[in-house]
């Protein structure tokens, strides 16, 4: 094994170990986060960081397959991004703001009952 | 010509696997430190993108071959172009459903329907 060689195993190995360490703490943000958006960015970012161990996989093992692998996984994280996005307009309102909208339904639930009992 | 050639190559496929290592950490770390929601995407989706590019450029480089290079800098170029996409709608998304700005920001450009000049 020639020193390049030996070098680029050693970069594979050390890139090996970032990325784990990187994995890690975004999965500690995940199960900390203390919001759904937050959460989301999380998901994001384990995306990527997985992108990019699958390509030093790819440069480990010389498997070139896994390139392809790693777009397909690329699109799969933007699409489901967005949707979780779109989730949070449609859904994902903040505590605060939540906390209020339940209150304000919780009175037009009570009028409308007025109303009806009204009617009856 | 040749070996000296390829031992170039072998060494900058070990110099963008540290970097985009490095670049992904980075992120994560600043996922991990930064006070609220809008500065976590900063750190995300700039280093995040850069640091998973450089990774499948390397993946790219080491192959030696023209069609699977041409594919890698597809996949960071679709990267590059999805990544602002996500993290505006995200960011856009997190803002109108309420989600406040932390303390210690300075202005929001951006002001909420309920409450004008509430900050």
């Amino acid at each position: 094994m020639s020193l390049p060689d030996q070098i680029e195993a050693f970069a594979t190995g050390f890139a090996f170990i970032v990325l784990s360490v990187a994995l890690l703490i975004t999965v500690w943000r995940i199960i900390r986060g203390p919001t759904l958006p937050d959460r989301v960015l999380g998901l994001d970012m384990l995306v990527a960081i997985a992108i990019g161990l699958i390509a030093v996989v790819a440069v480990r093992t010389g498997f070139n397959l896994y390139i392809d692998i790693a777009i397909a996984l690329g699109l799969v994280g933007f699409l489901a991004t967005v949707a979780f996005a779109r989730f949070i307009l449609a859904r994902g309102l903040s505590p605060e703001r939540a906390g209020a909208e339940r209150v304000s339904a919780s009175q037009a639930r009570a009028t409308q009952r007025r109303r009806k009992g009204g009617r009856r | 010509m040749i070996p000296f050639l390829e031992t170039a190559l072998n060494l900058l496929v070990a110099l963008l696997l540290v970097v985009g290592a490095i670049f992904s950490l980075l992120a994560a770390i600043g996922i991990v430190r930064f006070p609220d929601l809008y500065t976590r995407m900063h750190a995300a989706s700039k280093a995040g993108t850069i640091g998973s590019g450089l990774l499948l450029l390397a993946a790219g480089v080491h192959s030696l071959d023209a069609a699977i290079l041409i594919r890698a800098l597809a996949g960071f170029f679709f990267f590059v172009l999805t990544a602002p996409i996500s993290a505006h709608l995200l960011a856009k998304a997190a803002h109108q459903a309420g989600y406040r700005l932390t303390k210690l920001s300075v202005i929001d450009q951006l002001p909420q329907k309920e409450e004008p000049g509430r900050r």
